[in-house]
């Protein structure tokens, strides 16, 4: 029967499980963000160095062409600084998608007042975070380590198998890097929407946060005559776990291990600063 | 909430029988913020069909709501809500409650139908059935022609149905409606009380219905539970508290003095007078046609006569000064 003809009805079919409830803000968000044709075209350049990557592998595997064009064999190789290069664009990308598409995922709902309407349904702050946060979180996999293993993959079947598992780390150094620059870029992002309730201006302040950061350490560290001010320097500490990562041969002011804990103390506090807000209505005391 | 699980990949839930288990149950329920006290100490037991929350602003009507939904936390006591603790199984409770907010909640870059339609699925419908739904609800509260739109370019009118179409669209076994009619012109306010009523009367749906205004409690709800200070003023049933003051005449006279309100005073009936009109209680035994020989005999006539109903604005101001 066609709808306009039917009378509204109590519903007594089967429900979904509870934990597919969080896919279905998963699909909504990203669904909503791909409208944006900006964010599409933004989404699509960020595979342009990945596909140069590809390119370079085939290329430094290719003996006869690069004779042909005079390059010395070294020239390309494939090693960790290869990857690290390819993390370090590909960061800054996640970066730039975050904070065009990071935003909107928290803010237009608190902008509007909708989070009630979440929450009187069977469906937890977690699983608002969650559903939310995985739009961001598999949308820079899939420009980070997602290719990055691809990358990989390709380099291993043109290597051989001895420079696979001579370099098998890399394929876990890809993931771990990747993964903890998600955490943090989609955590920072959606805490500055939740606290800011303004998409543009909480997409400005990400931007702010990880420029002025850089300054504002560097004041610290010249005023104070210290290196304690890298501690705010989010991109910094990103760098110097990086570096450890890929085993590349760097210099940096702050022990790696420190700069992962800085870097867990600001998911957390991202975190803790979005619980605060992520709650249907606010108490003011 | 480990008894979650019993209702996903089932059947929808279903409230125990309600004869025996109250809608809403309260114990001692107090809920503080800070050094502020907003709910003291509530107890009772609702079991109406839909129940009135009134109360003037600042009373504790929205966070008693905002509690029974598990939005706020109580201080002390307990709430149960079709037999559900608040407190532990409010994931439960949950499911089974459709939820009308006051204030603008919505997500402006979303057209009414996907809206609706994700609400439906977060409640636990499959994503076909949610769309079917959606429109279905979207047809009901006569937001057909517009559910293509987005809700941004709403009138504030229709954003009230949105709303109500998001509450409804799963089916729910209770409707919280808090202040439904805020903003509405009065021909649309119309509309959604034909609406709240019709739901009420036909779709199986119990209604807590909080508001400030007493004329949409009165148009919809058969119980009300008044809220002075974060305390329980008054609870009735609108009926019962009608029937029994029905003894209550209004009598416009012409010719009236002393001495007709004397004689109407020795029947045993509590009387004032203001002008050429007289509020009178009858005394039991007395019958209007006793009123009517008494002014026949002074020769006193009754221009009116009125059985006044305990307006619901009476029992308000009654427990608004008690």
């Amino acid at each position: 029967m066609a709808v306009y003809r039917r009378n509204y009805k109590p519903y007594s079919g089967k429900l979904t499980p509870a934990w597919s409830r969080s896919l279905v803000l998963f699909r909504y968000s990203r669904r909503n963000l791909f409208r944006s044709k900006f964010l599409t075209a933004l989404f699509v350049v960020c595979f342009f160095y990945p596909l140069l990557c590809l390119l370079m592998i085939y290329l430094a595997h290719s003996a006869s062409f690069l004779q042909e064009m005079g390059v010395p064999r070294g020239v390309l190789s494939i090693d960790n600084k290869f990857f690290f290069n390819f993390m370090s664009v590909q960061g800054v990308f996640a970066f730039l998608l975050t904070a065009f598409a990071g935003p909107g995922l928290i803010s237009p709902d608190l902008a509007n007042g909708a989070l009630p309407l979440y929450f009187c349904r069977p469906f937890s702050r977690t699983e608002y975070i969650l559903g939310k946060s995985s739009v961001l979180a598999i949308l820079l996999s899939q420009i980070t380590w997602v290719p990055g293993l691809i990358l990989f993959g390709m380099q291993a079947s043109l290597a051989g198998a001895s420079w696979t598992w001579t370099h098998l780390w890399i394929a876990g150094s890809l993931v771990v890097s990747a993964a903890i620059w998600i955490a943090i870029l989609s955590l920072l992002a959606m805490a500055l929407s939740a606290w800011v309730k303004w998409r543009i201006v909480a997409g400005a302040l990400l931007l702010a946060v990880m420029f002025f950061g850089a300054g504002f350490a560097q004041a610290i560290n010249g005023v104070l005559r210290t290196e304690v001010g890298h501690f705010f320097n989010v991109a910094y500490l990103m760098t110097t776990v990086w570096n450890a990562l890929f085993r590349v041969d760097s210099q940096h002011a702050i022990p790696v291990a420190q700069a992962w804990v800085a870097l867990l103390v600001y998911c957390a506090i991202c975190l803790g600063l979005l619980m605060r807000k992520v709650r249907a209505y606010e108490v003011i005391r | 909430m480990t008894q979650r699980g019993a209702a996903d990949g089932e059947s929808t839930q279903t409230p125990p029988a309600a004869p025996f288990v109250p809608l809403v149950e309260m114990q001692s329920l107090s809920v503080q913020f800070g050094n502020r006290e907003i709910l003291r100490g509530l107890t009772a037991s609702l079991r109406g069909r839909s129940i009135g929350l009134l109360g003037p602003n600042g009373a504790g009507k929205s966070t008693l709501i905002n509690t029974l939904l598990g939005f706020y936390k109580s201080s002390s006591g307990s709430a149960r809500v079709f037999g559900y603790d608040v407190g532990t199984e409010i994931i439960k409770i949950r499911g089974l409650v459709g939820y009308m907010p006051e204030n603008d909640a919505f997500i402006s870059k979303m057209s009414a139908v996907s809206f609706v339609q994700m609400m439906g699925e977060l409640s636990g419908l499959p994503p076909d059935m949610a769309l079917e739904r959606a429109h279905e609800a979207l047809f009901y509260v006569g937001l057909a022609e517009a559910r293509y739109r987005q809700l941004g370019t709403y009138s504030l009118g229709m954003k009230q149905l949105a709303k109500l179409a998001q509450a409804i669209v799963h089916g729910p076994k209770l409707l919280i409606l808090d202040e439904p009619t805020n903003g509405l012109d009065p021909s649309a306010r119309q509309r959604m009380i034909r609406m709240i009523n019709d739901i009420r009367d036909g779709q199986e749906m119990r209604i807590v219905l909080c508001s400030h205004l007493l004329r949409d409690v009165e148009d919809t709800c058969d119980e009300v539970l008044i809220l002075k200070q974060g305390r329980i003023a008054h609870y009735s049933n609108l009926d019962e508290e009608r029937r029994s003051n029905k003894r209550f005449l209004e009598l416009e006279t012409y010719g009236a003095n002393g001495d007709f309100t004397e004689a109407i005073e020795k029947l045993g009936c509590e009387c004032a007078v203001t002008a050429n009109r007289m509020k009178m209680i009858l005394a039991d035994g007395i019958e209007t046609r006793d009123i009517f020989r008494v002014a026949a005999e002074r020769q006193v006539r009754i221009r009116r006569m009125n059985f006044r109903r305990d307006t619901l604005e009476d029992i308000f101001l009654k427990a608004m000064e008690s």
